[in-house]
């Protein structure tokens, strides 16, 4: 009887039939415009498993997501839904890039100095609204997507500048110097079959694992999440709330911002006029979500996503409409809500049996 | 010797016959039987986790005994459900107020069973009703007043009115005094009296010996999901009563040795300060505390003394005066300065302030020093250190179950919850020990646990701020009173020579010596 309440109080367990349904009900969808399910899950899972490569490219597009995950992830610990995770990650593109393309100097000092920008812009972006926060009472969720779109149209107006953009093309700047870029070294990427093979993934993964080790370890984490999960004791005991939060959300915008660098310095190489928000940030609530909030879970679920996204965007291919993928993933996000109140019930239901 | 308890069959409204209750392997109710006549109040006594609200909730419906029966009015009947046990006449008030903040007292009554006239919404009819009964009982209410204006005896009221409404006869009473102040717990004796002159029966559970002593026809005592045994309320005495629940002899009194107090720890001077709506609340309180004694605040809610608190521990800004401790200035500072310059509290309400229930009892011990040698080392968490020392502390404050170190403190009884706060505070060690409704909500054996732990403070020379609703509490432990009116110290009296009319009397904001 243990063993049947350990599995039903099992995060993994309600994850694992909310992705199951999230496929049926995919699956309904692709019925309803005259697709085969099998034919599109096929062709879905062939574009991701088939080739090693294809695997690289996967782990390419998780990158991102995996640090937005973090960064969101991050946000929930300490009681902040960080929805401005969107804008952070732009402003951290935009900095990587107009480091990446102004400033010319030896890769060692470029790529760090790229990333660093990156990081920082992120930070300062989320920092103004943690400040409107504590100082005004702004409610943070407000001010985080106006300054997603803030940052939406900043991005498009630097590409408009004369020292950004390509010459007579003003839809996008020019590719930051070779020296930005943060490619595997050659015969690795030869040997991998993947042009954009880069050092992003390895990043991410040190990066989830420090902010576990934060989490978890550290003094600092441990003040967080006691702000997190009950301000008014924290203040009692004397931890600065303030400052608390402030660290917390420059953290959480620094990741995003780093997201936002590795894409540009690993996969894009330069900023192209938006038309619509790309969705990176929003993606990381779905990456937190799956993963539970944990680090090392966030991993797990952006190579998830990542897989998702890659796989996706093949089904042209095959003229199943590439959209399928944000349904199923949003099929999954709701059936994850949904499940925390099923687990409790369940759970009441057995320890209900076990007592009769 | 107490008669043993007389069942006089034509005027059972309720019997409960072996009602066994599990929760896993956990026995919860042992074969209780409870009897309730028409007319009757009956107290049920146990501490805390002896299974009295178990029973009750098998009784409204809300849990299904394992076996065991139940009879209302004569049949015996099988309660499926709240919605069942209101149809049987059975109506429960439970401790934690179920009230809508934003709607009115009427809106609130018949929130479930509205009245219609046609479409709409019978306000006035309902209205007229919850009048009628209200007068009939005297319960006073204002049907228009909205619960988020009305004070804690109030809303009490609505929640009574509210099971009333319902026609129910048999009124089950969750711990109802454990926010009210004296006065309305005065008042509330006197509605239950009432409501038992006009037949109806009340249940009652409590762990306050004084209120069953002055409301109560009958007692069923319950320990450790057993039943213990039925007395008359008038032939036992209140020591008898305790020890019967928890099983053993009580030790009351606590080891306070006489003391002269030594040099002055904290001194309030000439303190204002606005309440959260900026009324001015505390109107030029002058207050100090010496080395080895403990000074008792005792007044009516509302009168500043929550904002004082909120002051000292560095929570809400004063407007002006001085809070000097040891010969510096805390007025105005950081909760972490404050507790820096050797201020250390038991907040009043444990769970919002005093502990982080996600957290194990481990991290909750170390609220304070977390970032002190050896629980950290450059910021780094020493886990073994964290562990050995809640260890020694579960051990030497008797927190309970004892392998609770990795458990989040959320799940520990609320007396176990108080015992950790309790063990940090008294841990630091700190000049002044500022107490807030110390033993709310606590048994009789962790009542005396906490009062020695503040007596202990003292003994060792340290300066306490005890500050409690209990006049008893107040009156037992202090050294001195001080009576807090209109944010004001109105009164001072040895401890003594306190008697509750004198104190009553300051409380209400009359003078000595008038």
């Amino acid at each position: 009887m243990n063993k049947k309440r350990s599995i039903l109080s099992n995060h993994a367990f309600y994850l694992l039939i909310a992705i199951i349904l999230g496929f049926l009900a995919g699956a309904i969808m692709l019925l309803a415009v005259g697709v085969s399910p099998i034919t599109a899950y096929g062709k879905l899972l062939e574009s991701v498993f088939s080739r090693p490569k294809f695997i690289v490219w996967s782990m390419n597009y998780a990158t991102p997501l995996i640090l937005t995950g973090l960064a969101v992830a991050f946000s929930f610990k300490m009681g902040v839904f960080n929805i401005g995770a969107e804008g952070q990650f732009v402003v951290g593109s935009m900095a990587a890039c107009a480091v990446g393309v102004l400033v010319d100097v030896p890769a060692v000092l470029h790529v760090p100095l790229c990333i660093l920008a990156a990081i920082s812009a992120g930070a300062a972006w989320a920092l103004i609204v943690a400040y409107l926060k504590i100082k005004r009472g702004i409610n943070e969720v407000l001010s985080f997507i106006m300054f997603n779109w803030i940052a939406f149209y900043l991005s498009n107006f630097m590409v408009n500048l004369k020292v950004m953009h390509k010459v007579n093309n003003r839809e996008a700047t020019k590719n930051v110097l070779d020296s930005a870029r943060i490619f595997f070294p050659e015969n690795v990427r030869d040997i991998l079959g993947c042009s954009s093979a880069n050092y992003g993934f390895i990043l991410a993964i040190i990066l989830a694992v420090i902010i576990w080790f934060i989490l978890k370890k550290t003094t600092l984490g441990y003040t967080i999440c006691a702000v997190g999960y009950n301000i008014n004791a924290a203040k009692y005991c004397g931890i600065h709330t303030n400052r608390i939060t402030l660290t917390a959300i420059g953290i959480s915008g620094g990741l995003a911002g780093l997201g936002g660098a590795v894409q540009l310095l690993g996969m894009t190489g330069r900023l192209s006029k938006f038309a619509g928000q790309e969705g990176f940030g929003f993606q990381g609530i779905t990456v937190a979500l799956i993963g539970a909030s944990n680090p090392i879970g966030c991993i797990f679920s952006g190579l998830f996503y990542g897989a998702m996204k890659y796989g996706g965007s093949k089904l042209s291919l095959i003229d199943v409409p590439t959209e399928i993928v944000d349904i199923i993933m949003g099929m999954i996000i709701l059936l994850i809500g949904v499940s925390y109140t099923l687990k409790s019930d369940f759970l009441k239901r057995v320890i209900k049996k076990e007592a009769e | 010797m107490e008669k043993a308890y007389q069942v006089d069959k034509n005027k059972v409204v309720i019997s409960m016959k072996g009602i066994v209750k599990k929760f896993d392997n956990l026995l919860v109710n042992d074969h209780i039987d409870l009897t309730v006549h028409k007319g009757e109040i009956h107290a049920i006594l146990g501490e805390n986790g002896a299974g009295k609200s178990t029973l009750m909730n098998i009784l409204y419906g809300l849990a299904k005994p394992n076996s065991g029966e139940i009879i209302v009015k004569g049949k015996a009947v099988p309660i499926e459900s709240p919605k069942h046990a209101i149809e049987l006449g059975i109506g429960m008030v439970h401790q934690h107020f179920m009230l809508v903040q934003p709607f009115t007292v009427t809106e609130n009554i018949i929130l479930g069973m509205e009245t219609l006239n046609g479409i709409v919404l019978d306000i006035k009819s309902a209205k007229k009703k919850v009048l009628e009964i209200s007068q009939k009982y005297g319960l006073k209410v204002d049907p228009d007043a909205k619960i988020e204006d009305i004070s804690v005896g109030m809303q009490q009221r609505v929640e009574i009115l509210k099971v009333l409404y319902r026609g129910a006869d048999i009124l089950i009473l969750d711990e109802p005094t454990a926010s009210l102040t004296i006065a309305e717990i005065n008042e509330l004796i006197e509605i239950m009296n009432h409501l038992a002159a006009d037949g109806k029966s009340i249940i009652l559970i409590t762990h306050k010996l004084k209120e069953i002593k002055a409301s109560a026809d009958y007692c069923t005592i319950i320990r450790q999901g057993k039943y213990i045994k039925t007395v008359k309320v008038d032939e036992v005495e209140e020591n008898h009563l305790a020890s019967m629940m928890v099983g053993r002899e009580l030790v009351y009194e606590v080891d306070k040795k006489p003391m002269l107090p030594g040099k002055t720890v904290i001194d309030i001077k000439n303190l204002h300060a606005k309440d959260y709506r900026g009324v001015e609340i505390l109107k030029g309180l002058n207050l100090m505390v010496r080395q080895g004694e403990i000074v008792g605040l005792i007044g009516v809610d509302g009168n500043g003394q929550t904002e004082l608190i909120e002051i000292l521990t560095g929570l809400l800004r004063g407007e002006s005066g001085d809070v000097i401790m040891n010969g510096e200035s805390i007025f105005n500072a950081e909760p972490k300065q404050v507790f820096d310059k050797g201020v250390s509290s038991i907040p009043a309400d444990r769970q919002k302030h005093g502990l982080i229930l996600e957290y194990s009892v481990a991290d909750n011990l170390i609220l304070q020093n977390y970032n002190q040698k050896p629980f950290s080392q450059k910021g780094i968490l020493q886990r073994n250190e964290i562990e050995k020392y809640a260890e020694e502390l579960i051990e030497k404050f008797d927190i309970r179950p004892k392998d609770s170190v990795n458990k989040p403190v959320g799940q520990l009884s609320g007396g176990n919850q108080q015992k950790v706060i309790i063990a940090r505070e008294v841990t630091n060690d700190k000049d002044l020990l500022i107490a807030v409704n110390p033993t709310r909500g606590l048994d009789v054996g962790a009542i005396a646990f906490v009062h020695k732990y503040i007596v202990e403070q003292r003994n060792k020379k340290k300066a306490v701020l005890l500050v409690s609703f209990e006049l008893d509490e107040i009156m037992s432990l202090s050294d001195r009173i001080e009576v807090i009116f209109d944010g004001q110290i109105t009164g001072s009296v040895s401890g003594d020579d306190a008697d509750e009319n004198t104190l009553g009397l300051l409380m209400a904001g009359g003078k000595l010596n008038e």
